[in-house]
């Protein structure tokens, strides 16, 4: 990648840190709560945003919450797969 | 091992499609766990092994943070994050909906233990940036100086805005989180304070800073 795409990429994440997303979200304590109903949506290819609205832009915004999301989701991806 | 079909450790090994059977499994659960002697001690330490599981395998995600990390320090922090996770599962029963699997539900909270005890030993001996920052050399830090003049000028109107517009603590968390990258539990412990209380400042200074340059709609692209 050259340094003119990572600096415009390093603007850009930059940039999302310090508007984060537009839009309602749903705090941290209520991503936990609704965490494990959403990826299992998500992983059925069903409406996980619909279910949970502003879960997504929750995710955008807190970084923790996106790794633990993230983490859980291919957790149960891999126990599906058998690789657990 | 020996247990009879419709014990907690059957229902492990034959994940449920239907709802009716995600609620019946979720009952087993409840009533094991809340169950008295020998029934209950086996479904304890049968989803205590299953959080250790969850628990490695988040520590496994996290490698690169736990550099130099000893495989026994690894593993102590395996055991601390299942065994606080099923403490807490234990006191939350209640809060199950039977709206997912009940093995999602728990897992959840040893992923959480896990990534916090990652981020917090990632952090432990390292100095956290309370002080200001100096705002107005962000646009150069971050822009090349001949390309994205646009992106130039919108950098320049949040500065000022971050200076303007938001309070010191404000300032202080947007510093930390968004420039410094110090994780939200990390600030939150240091600060005494919650991670909700902490997205909430952050949350309400992003509002400010959108409403101040005029991009309350705007997606980043």
């Amino acid at each position: 990648m050259t340094p003119s795409r990572d600096l415009r990429r390093a603007s850009k994440h930059l940039l999302a840190g310090l508007l984060g997303p537009p839009g309602p979200e749903v705090t941290c304590e209520e991503c936990f709560a609704n965490l494990d109903v959403y990826v299992e949506h998500e992983l059925a290819g069903a409406d996980a945003d619909g279910l949970v609205p502003w879960m997504r832009a929750h995710l955008e915004g807190c970084p923790a919450c996106a790794e633990e999301h993230d983490s859980l989701r291919d957790l149960i991806a891999s126990q599906i797969g058998g690789r657990i | 091992m020996g247990y009879p079909a419709g014990s907690v450790l059957v229902m492990e090994e034959a994940p449920p499609v239907t709802s009716v059977d995600r609620e019946a499994e979720g009952r087993r659960w409840i009533a094991a766990l809340r169950g008295a002697g020998a029934e209950r001690e086996v479904a304890a330490a049968t989803l205590h092994a299953m959080l250790l599981r969850a628990a490695r395998f988040e520590l496994g995600r996290r490698r690169a943070m736990l550099a130099g990390a000893s495989r026994e320090t690894i593993d102590d922090l395996a055991m601390q994050s299942a065994d606080d996770a099923l403490s807490a599962i234990l006191t939350k029963l209640d809060t199950y909906r039977f709206e997912s699997r009940f093995t999602t539900w728990a897992y959840k909270f040893a992923i959480l233990e896990a990534a916090v005890r990652t981020r917090r030993r990632a952090w432990e001996r390292r100095e956290l940036p309370m002080d200001p920052q100096d705002w107005s050399t962000l646009p150069a830090r971050a822009l090349d100086p001949v390309e994205d003049v646009e992106m130039r000028e919108r950098m320049r109107a949040i500065v000022h805005a971050i200076q303007t517009e938001l309070s010191p603590h404000q300032r202080e968390v947007l510093s930390a989180l968004v420039l410094a990258d110090v994780p939200i539990d990390v600030l939150a412990e240091r600060l005494g304070t919650t991670r909700g209380a902490l997205y909430k400042t952050l949350h309400d200074a992003r509002r400010k800073l959108r409403t101040s340059i005029g991009a309350d709609d705007d997606a980043i692209t």
